[in-house]
């Protein structure tokens, strides 16, 4: 429900911002995003008018994905920016090509209502030469984020309510999430994540060249218990995980492929050995035990905060106790 | 220094000259040597102070032809003992990486693992798990997978609970003059092409040295591997690994495993004190389902070896009858009996004895075996070693 809640109040906030205060000329500074080197300030960019109430200027969009990676229990604000005169192409239900001058903006914030605090914006810049993934620091006073190409750990209280050391990402870190044969690319804005509706916006905005073809699109993840448990298992680890295991990226040579549209059971983990999990595999023999969520080391690996344990590795310092409960249920009525 | 100048530097273009970057221990090292390793220019060379680094986060690299560079494997310790993320103390994910004179101690995952890095050199690095021998270690010690041209040479890893040298779906490596000690593997090479392992010593861990290949994994078809001039003694520390993982099947006292593989020379080691087998020559243990890949061992040569005290405590069922049968040790070489169609499995240099379970099919349990004295061809020509090992443009980086 926070999702809904986060893009009507963007939404509304947006409109009064529009009618009321943002200066007709505020735009994105086209040069930070396509120039060598990397913007000290988040600011330089120019992606909000507002930018303590993550207000957008216009041409920044905002947007959600269906399923989201789960990170400690952040709230998401994710925005896409094309250049004016640009427009992402459709890819089917995959990846949109953005062209060179797009920029995807995602804020991290944990506390509700006044208690927000924005704790990190990540930056995910298209140059001529590829992606180029930047992390920003909020300041305390909530006025600025600062560039921290070695990230930082922040003490906040998780909506479970956990204490945590909060992990933003060092520039390689959203590498080895972003990384696909060896260059860095956007993850979450693949049309089959993205609500129709949302498409058909951006769509009739100019944004997107056409509507994609062949979509189903990914369950919505406040939908969960409503929806088959196996589709709302495989969108999870599509989102959460198949960014690493899949081939091409960082955890390839597991074996393990998680991506949602991979159907082999042996690739998906089922009645698979681990290869170089350690003791990451617990005491359990194999990935995924059909009807057995208790051996499966997927589920293990999952309920673990313990880093060499923990999956996750990244972006992950408590558990996603809803996330271990839809991949519980999954594996628990699969058939032998 | 030219990461503390922050913003000024940021923006300028790459140097055409390479760098030295310091970084000293003391408050903050994990923001500095991280940001060091971010800010690096290809060429550049990070040099890191004597003394312990604190450190509460995996680092990771990943700028081409970086030297990462510390005061000596003893001098400058990365201290991963408070680590609160990662899967690894430190990750390469570049090319042309030399990692040198350090020491990694307590990482919570593996030690150093490189991935998709080509040209990489580990020489004179230490990675070890203080307490010991525990299952609750990390996997593997020092851990090049998916990368080509591989050398390491004089490290040292302990307490690994997988295995201490790890290589995967790699081609080109060369280990050599390193220890492993007191790992469930000490050296395994698994699932890659054209490894040199030589002159290096294998003590106290499970197994000795290992080279298999696995199945369902992208890169598959191991072979072309030699094993000599080493030294395997007295691998007998108890199994630690956790149990899903392959290598929580090795029998504690293997000297040598060779598993689903293809052409492999083990020759000129010394074999000593290995209580279930010098030499162990195998298929692949466990049904599977992958129709690429090759479970029997194909073309292995086991040439002249020393051996001495192998095979009198033998980790294998009835081994009271077994002891008795040929005279209270086993002879140094076992093999399951299993081969590919007409393809040898094995052959042994003259004089070399040697066992057989007489298996006749992959998958089947040891209980079923019909052990036997084994009979194999000698070897036929010289081991062809061709294309073996590490390039030797590697060396240059050590010198």
């Amino acid at each position: 429900m926070k999702f809904a809640h986060a893009i009507l109040a963007l939404a509304l906030a947006s409109a009064a911002g529009a009618i009321a205060a943002r200066p007709v000329d505020m735009r994105v500074n086209d040069s930070a995003v396509v120039d060598d080197g990397m913007p000290r300030k988040l600011s330089d960019y120019g992606f909000f008018t507002d930018a303590a109430r993550q207000l957008p200027v216009k041409g920044v969009v905002p947007y959600r994905l269906n399923t989201p990676l789960w990170s400690d229990g952040a709230e998401k604000l994710r925005f896409v920016y094309v250049p004016a005169g640009m427009q992402a192409k459709a890819d089917g239900e995959g990846l949109l090509q953005f062209p060179v001058g797009s920029a995807l903006v995602k804020t991290f914030a944990f506390g509700e209502g006044s208690d927000r605090r924005l704790v990190e914006t990540r930056v995910l810049l298209h140059r001529a030469d590829g992606w180029i993934a930047l992390p920003y620091l909020w300041n305390a006073e909530q006025t600025e984020a600062t560039l921290a190409v070695a990230g930082a750990r922040v003490p906040v209280t998780t909506p479970a309510g956990e204490q945590i050391s909060y992990r933003v990402p060092n520039k390689n870190q959203c590498k080895e999430c972003h990384g696909l044969d060896g260059v860095v690319t956007p993850i979450g804005p693949k049309a089959r994540n993205l609500a129709p509706e949302w498409l058909a916006s951006f769509n009739k905005a100019g944004h997107l060249d056409r509507m994609p073809d062949g979509v189903t699109p990914l369950p919505l993840w406040e939908d969960r218990a409503k929806v088959a448990p196996d589709l709302a298992a495989r969108a999870y680890l599509e989102a959460n995980c198949a960014h690493c295991h899949r081939p091409g990226a960082t955890a390839s040579n597991s074996g393990l492929d998680l991506r949602w549209e991979q159907h082999d059971p042996q690739a998906i983990g089922i009645m698979k050995h681990p290869v170089a999990a350690g003791r990451g595999a617990g005491d359990l023999t194999y990935d995924i035990v059909p009807g057995d969520p208790g051996q499966s080391i997927l589920v293990f690996r999952m309920s673990s905060p313990e880093p060499g344990v923990a999956m996750p590795e990244l972006g992950k310092q408590s558990v996603d106790r809803d996330g271990v409960d839809v991949v519980s249920r999954w594996i628990s009525g699969m058939r032998d | 220094m030219r990461f503390l100048i922050g913003t000024a530097a940021l923006a300028l273009a790459a140097p055409a000259w390479a760098e030295t970057i310091t970084v000293d221990a003391g408050a903050d090292a994990q923001q500095r040597l991280q940001e060091a390793l971010i800010l690096a220019q290809p060429g550049d060379e990070v040099v890191l102070g004597a003394g312990r680094f604190a450190l509460d986060d995996g680092l990771s690299l990943d700028v081409d032809r970086v030297t990462l560079r510390g005061a000596g494997m003893d001098e400058t310790v990365l201290d991963f003992t408070g680590q609160k993320d990662a899967g690894e103390g430190l990750l390469v994910t570049s090319d042309g990486v030399t990692l040198r004179d350090f020491a990694v101690e307590n990482p919570r995952g593996d030690g150093i693992k490189s991935k998709g890095a080509d040209d990489i050199v580990y020489y004179r690095v230490r990675v070890r798990w203080t307490a010991g021998p525990k299952a609750t270690n990390g996997a593997y010690g020092i851990y090049p997978v998916e990368s080509s041209n591989v050398l390491i040479d004089g490290v040292q890893v302990s307490g690994a609970s997988d295995a201490g040298i790890y290589v995967g779906q790699s081609r080109k490596i060369t280990i050599r003059n390193s220890i492993a000690e007191a790992n469930v593997a000490g050296i395994e090479i698994e699932n890659s092409r054209d490894a040199l392992v030589e002159n290096n010593l294998a003590t106290r861990n499970t197994g000795g040295i290992l080279v298999f290949d696995l199945p369902n994994l992208p890169v598959e078809g191991g072979g072309n591997v030699i094993v000599r001039g080493n030294l395997v003694v007295a691998n007998d520390t108890p199994n630690f690994a956790p149990p899903g993982n392959i290598v929580a099947s090795v029998r504690r006292g293997t000297g040598v495993l060779v598993m689903a593989n293809d052409h492999v020379l083990v020759a000129h080691n010394w074999l000593v004190g290995n209580p279930t087998a010098q030499v162990m020559v195998v298929a692949y243990l466990k049904s599977f389902d992958d129709k690429r890949y090759n479970p029997y061992p194909r073309y292995v040569t086991v040439g002249h070896n020393h051996f001495e005290r192998g095979g009198y405590d033998p980790q294998i069922g009835g081994k009271e009858a077994l002891l008795a049968a040929f005279g209270g040790s086993l002879p140094p070489v076992l093999w399951d009996g299993l081969h590919d169609g007409n393809t040898p499995a094995l052959a042994l240099a003259e004089g070399v004895p040697g066992w057989t379970l007489n298996l006749t099919a992959q998958g089947q349990g040891v209980e079923s075996a019909r052990p036997g004295p084994l009979q194999a061809p000698a070897p036929e020509g010289k081991f062809d070693e061709s294309g073996i090992g590490a390039p030797a443009e590697l060396d240059a980086r050590i010198r």
